[in-house]
């Protein structure tokens, strides 16, 4: 009797085969597994900026609180609010309402597109203006400029395939093509580029300011 | 569980929170707090960020545990694990010649 009552718990197991153990979707599964490998690739680079900064004492700050940190707080702001209309968007594909999630989605897009605009703004002022590149800097160390652009780079280049990524979506989901899973899976990338600049903003920003 | 949704109120509170955190980040930067305690505090509200994005946004929370367990303790193990390095960058400066 034992091993019966043993062999109906097994079968009511979540690892038993048949469905997925962690009641997602295969896509969600993908996007996470994506996700994570990805935090990898910038904590690495964020510990190699941390590196390079504790070796070198010298390290500038170059960051006036105004204009850069207001700057970059307003980048900061947009990159946000672009996450909470991408979760409006999941919930209105959720609902059944396509029109609303587009809406949603678009401004997603709109909020994104800002933060880039705002970055490459910041990003010439300090190339034209204040000469610093990824090889040098009038600050003296030549790493600074190397980091900087490295880690920021990257992160833009991730809102950048995310904007084109919501832009796919979009326009699929207003042809009414894609389901509700895969506007949320676009939604994790999203917020994820959002959780990553939750660590660039302070670490590269707020760590280099100068009142 | 995926069919578990979370109120349009939730959402706004959660945002507003992470809006709250950065202020609280950015007036840390207006203060001039010593670079230790300064870099404690930024990461520590970070990662109070972090959890409510992958909590609240992502979803995170209303999934099935063994999803969280398969995904994020190897995540900060892996993290944890490039510490190693750091001990090493703080000697640098004083092998340097003239140091």
């Amino acid at each position: 009797m034992s091993t019966h009552a043993a062999a109906a718990t097994t079968s009511a197991s979540h690892w038993d085969g048949g469905h997925s153990p962690y009641a997602t979707n295969s896509k969600k599964f993908g996007m996470w597994l994506f996700i994570i490998s990805d935090a990898l690739t910038f904590s690495a680079l964020l510990f190699a900026y941390t590196y390079s900064r504790v070796s070198n004492p010298d390290w500038p700050t170059p960051f006036h609180f105004n204009p850069s940190i207001i700057f970059s707080s307003v980048m900061t702001f947009a990159l946000l609010t672009s996450s909470l209309t991408m979760v409006m968007a999941v919930h209105s594909m959720n609902q059944g309402n396509r029109k609303a999630a587009a809406r949603w989605i678009l401004a997603t897009m709109l909020a994104g597109a800002t933060f880039v605009g705002l970055h490459l703004t910041e990003w010439l002022n300090l190339i034209n203006n204040e000469h610093v590149t990824p090889a040098s800097n009038p600050w003296g160390v030549p790493l600074f400029g190397a980091t900087f652009f490295g880690i920021t780079g990257l992160h833009m280049t991730h809102v950048v395939i995310g904007i084109i990524y919501l832009g796919i979506i979009c326009q699929a989901v207003m042809r009414g093509k894609f389901k509700a899973e895969d506007v949320e899976v676009a939604g994790l990338y999203w917020h994820f580029v959002d959780l990553v600049w939750m660590f660039v903003f302070p670490l590269v920003y707020l760590m280099s300011a100068k009142i | 569980m995926s069919e578990h949704t979370v109120s349009i109120p939730t959402f706004s509170k959660v945002w507003v929170a992470l809006l709250a955190l950065t202020a609280v980040e950015v007036f840390l930067a207006y203060e001039q707090v010593p670079t230790l305690i300064m870099l404690t505090a930024l990461i520590g509200l970070s990662v109070i960020k972090a959890a409510l994005i992958i909590g609240y946004f992502m979803h995170l929370k209303f999934e099935r545990l063994s999803l969280f367990l398969t995904l994020f303790p190897m995540l900060v193990f892996c993290i944890l694990l490039m510490l190693i390095f750091l001990g090493d960058a703080t000697r640098i400066p004083h092998m340097r010649p003239g140091a």
